[in-house]
């Protein structure tokens, strides 16, 4: 997918550039573009490297552990199929923790996990609990923004947590969308 | 009210270090382990972002976004929708790390506390890259029929789209 769209992009901005007398200008954004890159990578090192280091902590202080014990009750109420897989809603309840901690190299294998037990069959077509734990994952809810924080600290903001309370409605809103949505497109045959 | 939303991070530290002492872990190291994992992540992120990077400045230098948001204006100026962001929209739930260099494109060409800086970095934030999750995640079970999936998760994509854009304008 990213091949295509890359591919759009650069073939679009030439061809406009053409078009539009602009191509001196595309020619300077190639190298500072590059140079810009490399420069932005460096200026989130320092927010990225901090979150990371109070994440590994809460990490290995058991914070997932009390998080999971806390919401799966919730996930057997909302995955009804899923009430004698107490594997599948142990292994979503983590990867839900990890998600809201932001923690995504830990999240992904146990989104893996839960979706190995989800399956209960060779069958190519996705169950009900595997709809609704795939759509949860898509609009997941995070605790901290940390990568947009470091973006915005790098490029000098007055106040780069600013954002967190629009960030927790937007998230928070779109999730009950999505959860909505898909709660009432699953009765449709 | 601001000044409670600028204690989150410095209250959320504190809370987790103290749960850290109280688990009788050594903070001090555990935090250096965590950070040089974090830098490694930046690190590896660096050839990705040249490669989406310069691209984007070429489209931005070709004139591209101007075409696509003098396109869109009469919808985007009707409903007050900074039209920056629209690229942002498309981009996101296909790819997160050309997201973060589109993030970038709009902060370096507007300010980063400007009205659409601020609802981009909102979207990118409560958002999840869909496609390369549902892609991934049934991938390794080898669903091939997803059903539902798709519609629901781009309805919360959308209404993410439109909260970002509301939230961004109630907080600041």
């Amino acid at each position: 997918m990213l091949n295509k769209i890359w591919f759009f992009m650069i073939i679009a901005s030439v061809v406009i550039a053409v078009f539009t007398g602009r191509i001196d200008f595309v020619s300077n954004a190639v190298t500072d573009g590059a140079k810009s890159a490399v420069e932005l990578s460096i200026g989130m090192m320092g927010m990225m490297g901090l979150w990371s280091g109070i994440i590994k902590i809460a990490e290995k202080a058991g914070i997932i552990k009390s998080i999971t014990a806390k919401i799966k009750p919730i996930l057997f109420w909302i995955f009804p199929d899923e009430k004698n897989n107490n594997e599948a809603i142990e292994a979503a309840a983590m990867n839900i923790s990890a998600n809201f901690l932001g923690i995504g190299n830990a999240a992904t294998p146990l989104g893996l996990k839960t979706m190995r037990a989800l399956k209960k069959d060779g069958s190519h077509i996705a169950t009900n609990s595997m709809v609704l734990f795939v759509v949860m994952n898509t609009a997941s809810i995070q605790l901290v923004p940390t990568t947009m924080i470091a973006l915005r600290s790098a490029a000098g903001s007055a106040s780069p947590t600013a954002i967190i309370p629009a960030v927790w409605c937007t998230s928070v809103f779109s999730f009950i969308c999505a959860f909505t949505a898909e709660k009432l497109l699953e009765k449709r045959k | 009210m601001n000044y409670i939303f600028s204690a989150i991070i410095p209250v959320l530290i504190c809370v987790i270090i103290v749960y850290g002492v109280s688990k009788k872990l050594p903070v001090f190291n555990t935090f250096v382990d965590g950070a040089k994992e974090g830098i490694e992540t930046s690190f590896n992120l660096i050839p990705t972002l040249i490669c989406i990077i310069f691209a984007i400045s070429m489209l931005r230098a070709s004139g591209f976004f101007q075409l696509i948001s003098s396109a869109l204006y009469p919808v985007t100026s009707f409903l007050h929708i900074p039209s920056e962001v629209i690229p942002l929209a498309l981009m996101r739930p296909f790819s997160g790390s050309g997201s973060i260099a589109v993030v970038n494109d709009i902060i370096t060409s507007c300010g980063a506390d400007s009205i659409a800086a601020v609802t981009a970095c909102v979207m990118c934030g409560s958002t999840e890259t869909t496609f390369y999750a549902i892609a991934v995640y049934y991938g390794s079970v080898d669903i091939k029929k997803t059903r539902h999936t798709v519609l629901s998760a781009v309805i919360g994509d959308i209404a993410a789209v439109i909260g970002a854009i509301f939230f961004s304008q109630l907080f600041f």
